[in-house]
C-alpha cells in the first residue's frame, strides 16, 4: 500500500504546484538549505582544507600537505593520551551510564507508584548546563572543604580528586553520566511505551519469564530506539567538552580531542592548521557513525 | 500500529500509561518493595548534588570553610543570592540570553518545521536526501565547524544599527544564526518524524479543495503539530540556553556575553567565594529548572518524539 502512494505522487505532482507553491518551496526550502551550507557543510569542508595547511589565523597560508598529521601522530605528546581518554570516556558512557538508564527505564515502566517523581529527578540533571555541573563537581570533590572529604574525614592527607591525574578523568566520567543516564532512561521510558503489550502477553502464554520476555521480545523491538541512543552516546563522548573544561580547562589528566582542538585555534600559540587536523580526525569518526545511523535511518523509512 | 495510537495520541490527551495498562497481578508482590527502595536511592542520589548547592549557597563561607560543606548548618541566609544577582550583573546577562534564545528558538522551529513538511508531507523527489543532510550536520562536533566561521564573520560587515561592531563578528547575530543552523537539523529530524504520523487523508481532502503548498502548510500541518512544537520549543530553549561555547568564541565585548558565562564574574581574581558561586550557579539554573517543571510533560514528549514511530 505504501509503495504505490509516491509514484502516484510522482505524476500528480506536475499539476499540484503552481507557480505561487513553487516559489513557496524555493524560498522557504531555500533559507535553510543555504544556512546549513553556510553554518555547517562549508565551515566543515573548509576545516578539512585548512588542515593541510600551516596557518596562524593572520598571515599567509601555507600547503603543507599531510605535515600536521605527521606531527599530530609523531611529536605531540597530548594526542594519544587525549584519545585513550575519549575512547575511555565511550566505554564508560556506554557500558555504564547506558544499561543503567535502561534498567532504570525498564524499572520505571514496570508500573511502581510515584514514577513520575522517579522519572523527573532523574532527568532532572538534563537540563543543567555542562558548566554548572562542573562547578558542583568542585563543591563535592574539593580538596579541604569538600563533602566526600569530609564524609571521609582524611583533613591531614585530603585526596585531590579533581587534580590527581589518575582520578579526574573517572571523576569527570561519572559527572556526565549523571546527565546521561537521565537521558537514556527518558528515551527508553517512551520506546517502552509504545511496545504492544499484546506481545507481552503473547510471550507470557507461551512460558516466558520475566527476562527472557524483555531479552527476547520487547528489547529487539525497541530498535529505532536502540540506534537514537547508541548514536547519542558516541556523539556525546566524542564531543565531550565544557565540563572538563569548566573543571580545569582540560589539562592535567583532562586531555580530550575536542579540548585540544579549541586549545590550537583560539589558544595564544594560534596553530589553526594544526588544530583542524585535530578536527579531522574527530570529524572521520564521527562520520563513520553518522553514517551508519542514516543507512539505518533510511532502511526505517523506506519500510514505512 | 503504534502509527494509529501516536497519531490518535494529538487529538486525544493520552491518559498515564502506567494506572492503565492491565497488570495482571495487582497485589503487593515480592520485590516491589525493593524497586521502591532502589528508585528511591537513586532518585535522592541524582538530587543530592543539586541540594548540596542550594545547601553551600544558604551558608556563610566562614562557617563552610572551618566545617566543611558537609556539616550541620549554624547561620542561613538568602544574603549571597542578593549578592550574586547584584555582583555579576545577572540581570543584563538574562537580557542578553533572551535576545539570543527566543529568535533563536522562534527561526529555527520556523524553518524546520517547513523542511520537516516538505519532506514528510509533499513527496518531494530527494525529500530523504535532504532529510540526511540536515540531520548529519546536527550531529557534527563543534569545534570542526569553529574556524572557518570565526573567519567568516570577522569579514562580514553589518551596519552599526545592527552591530556596534560594524562585523558580524562579536554580535549577537553570529551567536543566533549559528544556533539555528546548527539546531536545524535535530528539529527537522524530530518534526518530520512526528509528520509522518500525522493522516495524509487530511492533506488530500485539502489538495482537492485547491489549497497551495503555503496553505497545506501554516493552515492544515502545523496547528497538528502543536504538542510537537510546544515539547522542541522548551528543548531548544534549555539547550540554547545553556549553551557556552558559541558565545565563547563569537563574542568578545563582555557586556555581550550570556548568562552562563557570567558566573566567571564571581570568580575572583585571587580568591573565590564557592558559596557565593552556588548561589549564582542555582539562579542560572533556575530558569531551565522551572521550564521543565512547568512543562515537564511537553519536555519529556520532546525528548521521544524522534525516537517512538512505528
Amino acid at each position: 500500500m505504501a509503495l504505490n502512494i509516491p509514484r502516484r505522487a510522482g505524476r500528480r505532482r506536475l499539476r499540484r504546484f503552481t507557480r505561487r507553491d513553487v516559489v513557496v518551496l524555493s524560498v522557504l526550502l531555500g533559507i535553510p538549505i543555504l544556512l546549513d551550507i553556510v553554518i555547517i557543510w562549508g565551515p566543515t569542508l573548509a576545516s578539512v582544507g585548512l588542515s593541510f595547511t600551516s596557518w596562524d589565523g593572520v598571515g599567509d597560508i601555507h600547503w603543507v600537505g599531510g605535515d600536521n598529521y605527521k606531527n599530530m601522530v609523531e611529536n605531540y605528546p597530548v594526542f594519544w593520551p587525549a584519545v585513550r581518554h575519549n575512547i575511555l570516556w565511550l566505554l564508560f558512557l556506554g557500558l555504564i551510564a547506558t544499561p543503567f538508564g535502561l534498567f532504570l527505564a525498564v524499572l520505571i515502566d514496570r508500573g511502581v507508584r510515584f514514577s513520575r517523581f522517579y522519572q523527573s529527578t532523574i532527568y532532572l540533571p538534563v537540563v543543567l548546563s555542562l558548566a554548572i555541573v562542573g562547578f558542583i563537581a568542585q563543591l563535592i570533590l574539593g580538596t579541604d572543604q569538600g563533602v566526600v572529604n569530609t564524609i571521609l574525614n582524611n583533613h591531614d592527607d585530603p585526596i585531590d580528586w579533581l587534580g590527581d591525574s589518575h582520578l579526574n578523568l573517572w571523576m569527570m566520567m561519572i559527572a556526565a553520566s549523571w546527565r546521561h543516564t537521565g537521558y537514556v532512561m527518558i528515551l527508553y521510558l517512551a520506546g517502552l511505551k509504545s511496545v504492544d503489550p499484546q506481545l507481552k502477553e503473547a510471550a507470557a502464554i507461551d512460558g516466558a519469564n520475566e527476562r527472557q520476555t524483555f531479552f527476547r521480545v520487547v528489547f529487539p523491538t525497541l530498535r529505532p530506539v536502540n540506534v537514537i541512543v547508541g548514536v547519542i552516546t558516541v556523539i556525546e563522548a566524542l564531543r565531550a567538552f565544557d565540563i572538563v573544561y569548566a573543571v580545569n580547562k582540560g589539562r592535567n589528566g583532562l586531555e580530550l580531542l575536542s579540548v585540544l582542538i579549541t586549545d590550537n585555534i583560539i589558544g595564544e600559540a594560534s596553530r589553526i592548521g594544526f588544530g583542524s587536523a585535530i578536527a579531522v580526525v574527530l570529524l572521520t569518526v564521527s562520520l563513520g557513525f553518522i553514517v551508519t545511523f542514516l543507512v539505518q535511518e533510511l532502511r526505517g523509512a523506506r519500510d514505512r | 500500529m503504534t502509527a494509529d495510537i501516536r497519531a490518535g495520541a494529538t487529538t486525544r490527551r493520552p491518559a498515564p500509561t502506567t494506572t492503565e495498562r492491565p497488570t495482571p497481578r495487582r497485589g503487593p508482590r515480592p520485590g516491589r518493595f525493593g524497586v521502591h527502595i532502589f528508585l528511591m536511592g537513586v532518585s535522592l542520589a541524582f538530587l543530592a548534588p543539586l541540594l548540596l548547592a542550594v545547601y553551600a549557597s544558604l551558608r556563610p563561607y566562614e562557617e563552610t570553610a572551618q566545617h566543611g560543606y558537609f556539616s550541620f548548618p549554624r547561620h542561613l541566609s538568602f544574603e549571597y543570592y542578593r549578592r550574586a544577582y547584584t555582583e555579576s550583573g545577572m540581570g543584563k546577562y538574562f537580557t542578553n540570553t533572551l535576545l539570543i534564545a527566543v529568535p533563536g528558538v522562534l527561526i529555527t522551529l520556523f524553518l524546520a518545521s517547513f523542511v520537516a513538511f516538505a519532506v514528510s508531507r509533499l513527496k518531494l523527489r530527494g525529500g530523504l536526501v535532504l532529510l540526511m543532510f540536515f540531520t548529519a550536520g546536527n550531529l557534527l562536533p563543534q569545534q570542526v565547524i569553529v574556524t572557518p566561521l570565526y573567519v567568516l564573520f570577522n569579514k562580514v560587515p553589518l551596519p552599526w544599527w545592527m552591530s556596534d561592531s560594524l562585523t558580524m563578528y562579536d554580535s549577537y547575530w553570529a551567536v543566533i544564526i549559528v544556533n539555528i543552523g546548527f539546531q536545524l537539523g535535530f528539529c527537522v529530524f524530530v518534526l518530520a518524524n512526528f509528520m509522518r504520523t500525522l493522516p495524509q487523508e487530511i492533506l488530500e481532502a485539502a489538495i482537492v479543495d485547491g489549497a497551495g503548498v503555503w496553505t497545506q502548510f501554516w493552515r492544515i500541518t502545523l496547528p497538528l503539530c502543536r504538542p510537537a512544537l510546544a515539547a522542541l520549543g522548551t528543548l531548544e530553549f534549555t539547550w540554547i540556553y545553556n549553551d557556552f561555547l558559541w558565545a565563547l568564541i563569537f563574542i568578545s565585548n563582555p557586556d555581550k556575553l550570556p548568562v552562563t558565562s557570567s558566573l566567571n564574574n564571581l570568580r575572583g581574581q585571587f580568591f573565590t567565594d564557592y558559596n557565593l558561586l552556588a548561589a549564582g550557579s542555582v539562579l542560572v539554573a533556575l530558569p531551565t529548572i522551572l521550564v521543565f517543571l512547568l512543562l515537564q510533560r511537553h519536555f519529556i514528549a520532546g525528548l521521544t518524539l524522534g525516537s517512538t514511530k512505528g
